[in-house]
């Protein structure tokens, strides 16, 4: 198939405007047509990683067409071993959320579905952008269907968090055209790939770096431009907290494989530390704060963007480790492998695809809970066990996967990082590990609090176990986890050759050389 | 072989996936038999090769079954390393697996979750397998902590009692102290030696001599160290070990298998394993030995005043451990896993006995509550006689062999403070058989202090009980005569453990053995003998001779018995500065950091300070066209002013 990316981008836009047609009142309908396109789109993308070479770290699927001539834009798609697996796990995690709003959305059904498959079309849009402003509307016009889905279906604070969550990002993203239209006055050109070869001086990549990372660590979020998620995540419904946690956070870690590295390398190189100790905060500080939560989504709220932390460290934690001699030989600085380089940044995305997972399942776990009980507090459960049994081998098993337990895909990417952190610099990894004791703190207190125990709660006692519809989704996320915790290989395969180009490209200095 | 590998450790999780999925349709006989099975082909297969490689010298198995990961150069697998130290493993953990699922039927015959606690125990022999089998530190640590998930669901099995659910979680997240030191010593094992293979990293250990890190401290030392850190915690060494008498919660077949028996000694078998990185470090060897010492010395002194059944065996566990932990830092690793071995044959024994013992009281811990069992059921007091007299290393039985070597060891060793440390474990003795005897004393002997309800139901529990703790009696009296030669001199475990020459305590000992037979003869003329019949003599006088005796030496040692009944204020400790330090410093992060200072002032600040300039400039758009046009006149005069002052400075040019 020639234009796979076109159709993965607009057969689930097109497809949402057909269900908006159908319209609210013929509500099962609206259902059954967009879970047919969700699952369509899903197995189209399948062929993505079936047809995949793994040999190559040039741009495959790739599709051009002229688009605003005046200006050089194009309609430019591609993917490589970076954004081929963000694509699909898209599309799997936007059935999920389809199927998850099934019963329990009743209110606008045809529109929520809509805002859900339009959103999948334009965050695959994200992620197989090959020309900077189509990068750029894609990413800007998909926060118009998540500001939707929070406002209208949110919770009592609804339109606090939505325009703060709209406004929060919005900014980030601001800068970030900014500099991509800097770039193509010096070079004429929107194409990312034309931006990766441009000579840029280490102030212009400074200006531009930096711009990119308010972008970027906006959406990640890192500390300390975090606050929004919690208060989103809290007011989103069930399925927007998935997506918001499972692919939007993702287009900011995206964002430092796609951009920041290639286009500002001597830049990235020199802020690297910072970005380290931000994501050593992350990591350790949201540790402690998740530690304190009374309301459960905030708690895996902030216990995302403590994993997140991870994604960052493993990004650049490279800088701490090789650098790149005169004759384009690559060095170690601080005595470590050029593997460990790879393990952080493959850690990292390792890291992105299972947290897509395991924040999905964490949010679905507080929605089955909330849709019988009306509550987020951890102090309104406890004993759940004894009502819920099959339930709570689920959610066991998720938070296990979400304290990184070995054998779920939780540890896999925190295990690369935390290898290849060290050989960057002991304490970097010995940060990082602290998660191994936080993490599963926050986590299983949580786990104990409302799972185990006696029932105090006499409503805890009427809950019925969850029906096979929420069955369906745990099952399919739990065999998502193990399977990526069991066997990463194939994950891993299908990114190496492009990391392996990465990590060349942003070792490469754009200044000239001194001799 | 490989199938025969293969059929060990997948057996196991067959049954329990089975069970644990269909155990309610396949109803409790179904589900025991399944898992039985698995676990019984286990022990077979295993006793088969151990067989092959220990009895008939077979070649050491090493073999990579999948790529879980491969990045440049650097290959991840899941492997098998099958040498006589693994075999040995196999055969322990198997054949109490298995003593302990038919045990199971029995103990656990009226509770609610049969089907799916013999679901989590086969799950839990997996892991373990998996964990010795291990030939790389990836599927080590999976092992390692997939014992510890199974550990923490069964110690929180009745999820309903509070003090379960807290024990778990405490155990898990003290465990999780241990594997963050742990993991960073597998990661400095790759940065070193470039790969998570054993094979590969023994073979280039040297490499590592002489290596530093910042501050010029060794290399080696460090990796050990922090090795050593997970070995603490699996292994519940001082300070790491407040989670072990907790873990007494879950029922009682897991104390026996997991809390005794094989998981526990994980960190012990780990050290061995390690043992060519280990020997590169006499620092971390001397360390190794002093925390040994510190836990078998001072766990032990808290058995004396444990009045719960399951509490004294716990304590007494974790003094064992301490024991085998200095023979590791002595380098006698053949002597701590015999240890290892006797300990877990005498101390499964002794926890079923105990599990025998609360069936038979309807679950009354308590053994001021208990005594004169003995006629009751006497097939558990004959057994449990049997594994305390192998406990306190009575001559003959088996922990006789395996402690007498290890003390023995200590006292052949060079390291610094090991004169300290043989004082420690000579008094260990005492201790060891002061609270043993008692326990064993309260329980079976002098008058009945049951409630009389009670004292009229008591009878001897069901063969699926006591023929368990009968096969366990079996080699805790036996197992330390017949196999102290081959296992310590006679080569078996010469193919995976690696001893420095410079360390003689090994040789040393050999050179001073002469037969099973004569240690046994030998003993009265030595120390220990006299420590443990010393040690009974006095359990004796307080439990049974002078009882109003031990009341009054508590009251005259008032403090002694406070810091001992505090558990030397550890719990105290942790809860004060870890628990609620963590959650203050959550507090404070969250309400100052977070929601004071970034949103507040901050986020929300900034969007104030948009509205409060919006507002402040909101009058200026009056909606007179002649308003503007007035601004319009007067900003262009001031820009083409500027314009023409700044061009004299050639500004644009």
């Amino acid at each position: 198939m020639d234009s796979l990316l076109s159709i993965l981008i607009w057969l689930p836009i097109l497809g949402a405007g057909s269900v908006l047609l159908i319209g609210n009142n013929r509500a099962q309908l609206a259902r059954w047509i967009s879970v047919g396109i969700s699952v369509l789109v899903f197995i189209l993308s399948i062929n993505l990683f079936l047809d995949f070479d793994t040999s190559t770290s040039s741009m495959q699927f790739v599709e051009k067409a002229s688009w605003i001539a005046q200006f050089n834009i194009f309609y430019h798609l591609g993917v490589d071993g970076i954004s081929m697996p963000l694509i699909i796990l898209t599309t799997f995690s936007t059935i999920l959320v389809i199927v998850a709003g099934w019963e329990v959305i009743n209110n606008r059904v045809a529109d929520y579905m809509a805002a859900f498959l339009i959103m999948e079309g334009l965050i695959i849009g994200v992620f197989s952008s090959m020309d900077a402003i189509l990068f750029y509307v894609f990413w800007e016009s998909s926060l118009v269907p998540m500001l939707l889905i929070i406002g209208v279906w949110g919770g009592q604070n609804r339109v606090y968090a939505s325009i703060k969550f709209f406004l929060y990002t919005f900014l980030g993203s601001v800068f970030m055209l900014v500099s991509l239209i800097y770039m193509y006055n010096l070079s004429g050109s929107f194409a990312i790939s034309e931006m990766y070869t441009l000579p840029l001086t280490m102030v212009q990549q400074s200006w531009i770096f930096w711009a990119f990372f308010l972008a970027f660590a906006v959406k990640v979020p890192m500390f300390p431009v975090h606050t929004w998620l919690p208060d989103a995540h809290v007011q989103a419904p069930t399925g927007g907290s998935v997506i918001l946690a499972a692919i939007m956070l993702k287009m900011g870690g995206y964002g430092f494989f796609r951009f920041s590295l290639p286009i500002t390398p001597d830049a990235s190189s020199s802020f690297a530390t910072v970005v380290i100790v931000l994501s050593l905060i992350a990591i350790v500080y949201i540790g402690f704060v998740a530690l304190v939560q009374k309301d459960m989504k905030k708690l895996i709220a902030y216990s995302s963007i403590s994993h997140m932390g991870f994604v960052t460290l493993g990004v650049f934690a490279l800088f701490s480790i090789m650098e790149m001699g005169v004759n384009g030989e690559l060095i170690s600085i601080s005595g470590g492998s050029i593997e460990s380089a790879y393990l952080g940044l493959e850690g990292a995305m390792v890291q992105m695809i299972s947290h897509g997972f395991i924040s999905a399942a964490m949010f679905l776990v507080v929605g089955v809970l909330y849709d019988r009980l009306h509550s987020r507090e951890i102090s309104t459960y406890g004993g759940v066990v004894n009502s819920m049994p099959k339930f709570t081998g689920f959610a066991v098993l998720f938070a296990m996967a979400n304290a990184g337990l070995p054998g779920t895909s939780g540890f896999v990417g925190e295990f690369m990082v935390i290898l290849g952190a060290l050989q960057a610099n002991f304490w970097f990894a010995f940060l990082a590990s602290m998660t191994l004791i936080i993490g599963a703190a926050y986590t299983l207190w949580m786990v104990k609090r409302v799972f185990w125990g006696a029932i105090t709660n006499p409503e805890v006692s009427t809950l019925s176990d969850i029906n096979s519809r929420e069955f369906g989704i745990l099952v399919i996320l739990a065999i998502a986890v193990l399977w990526m915790g069991l066997y990463p290989q194939p994950v891993i395969e299908v990114m190496h050759a492009s990391i392996v180009n990465l990590l060349e490209q942003a070792l490469t200095t754009k200044l000239p050389v001194l001799l | 072989m490989l199938n025969i590998y293969f059929t060990i450790v997948l057996a196991p999780l067959f049954g329990s996936i089975i069970v644990g999925l269909a155990g309610n349709k396949l109803g409790r006989k179904a589900s025991h038999s399944i898992t039985i099975l698995g676990v019984a082909i286990s022990t077979a297969l295993s006793l088969y090769v151990f067989n092959h490689h220990v009895l008939n010298d077979g070649e050491i198995f090493n073999q990579n079954i999948y790529t879980w990961m491969q990045i440049g150069g650097l290959n991840i697998s899941v492997g098998f390393l099958v040498d006589n130290l693994t075999a040995l493993m196999l055969v322990v953990v198997s054949f109490v697996s298995l003593m302990v699922h038919i045990y199971t039927i029995g103990y656990m015959h009226e509770d609610k979750g049969y089907t799916k606690f013999f679901s989590y125990i086969s799950l839990f022999t997996f892991a373990m397998f998996t964990l010795v089998i291990s030939n790389n530190f990836m599927q080590l640590f999976f092992g390692w902590e997939a014992v510890g998930l199974v550990s923490y669901l069964l110690i929180g099995f009745w999820h309903h009692k509070e003090s379960a659910v807290q024990a778990n979680l405490k155990a898990f997240l003290v465990n999780r102290v241990g594997d963050f030191g742990f993991l960073l010593g597998i990661a400095m094992v790759l940065m070193f030696f470039g790969t998570l293979d054993y094979a590969e990293t023994f073979s280039q250990k040297d490499q590592i001599i002489g290596q530093t890190l910042y501050g010029g401290v060794s290399a080696i030392t460090v990796v050990c160290l922090l090795l050593f850190v997970g070995a603490m915690g699996k292994s519940a060494q001082v300070p790491l070990h407040v989670w072990l008498p907790g873990s007494m919660e879950g029922p009682t077949p897991i104390s026996a298998l997991i809390h005794a028996a094989t998981m526990v000694t994980a960190g012990i078998f780990m050290v061995s394993r390690m043992s060519p990185l280990f020997e590169l470090s006499d620092v971390a060897l001397t360390v190794v030995m002093i925390i040994g010492a510190i836990t078998a010395l001072f766990m032990g002194l808290l058995g004396i005043v444990q009045n719960d059944i399951k509490k004294v065996v716990a304590y007494s566990t974790l003094s064992q451990l301490g024991y085998m932990t200095v023979a590791l830092g002595v380098s006698a690793y053949s002597v701590a896993i015999f240890h290892l071995m006797t300990h877990a044959f005498f101390k499964a024994l002794l926890f079923l006995a105990a599990g025998s013992v609360i069936v038979a009281l309807h679950h009354e811990q308590d053994i001021r509550k208990m005594g004169g069992l003995r006629k009751k059921m006497p097939i558990t007091y004959v057994t449990s006689l049997l594994g305390t007299l192998a406990l306190i290393g009575f001559p003959g039985f088996a922990g006789f062999y395996s402690k007498d070597m290890i003390i023995e060891a200590v006292h052949y060793s060079d390291l610094p403070f090991a004169e300290w440390v043989y004082f420690a474990v000579v008094l260990g003795v005492f201790i060891t058989a002061f609270y043993s005897l008692r326990l064993l004393f309260l329980v079976f002997h002098g008058k009945s202090r049951l409630d009389s309800n009670t004292e009229e139901h008591v009878h001897e529990t069901a063969p699926s009980i006591t023929v368990p703790l009968i096969l366990l009696a079996i080699p805790s009296v036996l197992i330390g005569y017949f196999t102290i030669e081959p296992m310590l001199f006679g080569g078996w475990l010469e193919n995976a453990i690696f001893i420095d020459p410079s360390h003689h305590a090994v040789s040393k000992l050999e050179d001073h053995f002469h037969s099973a037979f004569s240690l046994i003869t030998h003993s009265v003329m030595t120390l220990p003998f006299w420590m443990m019949v010393g040690g009974g003599l006095t359990a004796w006088v307080f439990c049974i001779y002078r009882t109003d005796w031990a009341s009054l030496i508590q009251s005259k040692f008032k403090r002694i018995n406070y810091v001992l009944n505090s558990l030397y204020g550890f719990d105290r400790f942790n809860e004060i500065v870890f628990v609620r330090g963590a959650l203050k410093i959550g507090n404070l992060l969250w309400k100052i950091s977070d929601m004071a200072i970034i949103d507040q002032l901050l986020v929300n600040g900034s969007a104030r300070f948009a509205r409060y300039v919006g507002a402040f400039i909101r009058p200026v758009q009056t909606g007179y066209v002649y308003h503007y046009a007035f601004f319009m006149i007067i900003s262009l005069m001031f820009v083409l002013g500027w314009v023409l002052v700044a061009s004299d400075y050639s500004f644009f040019s």
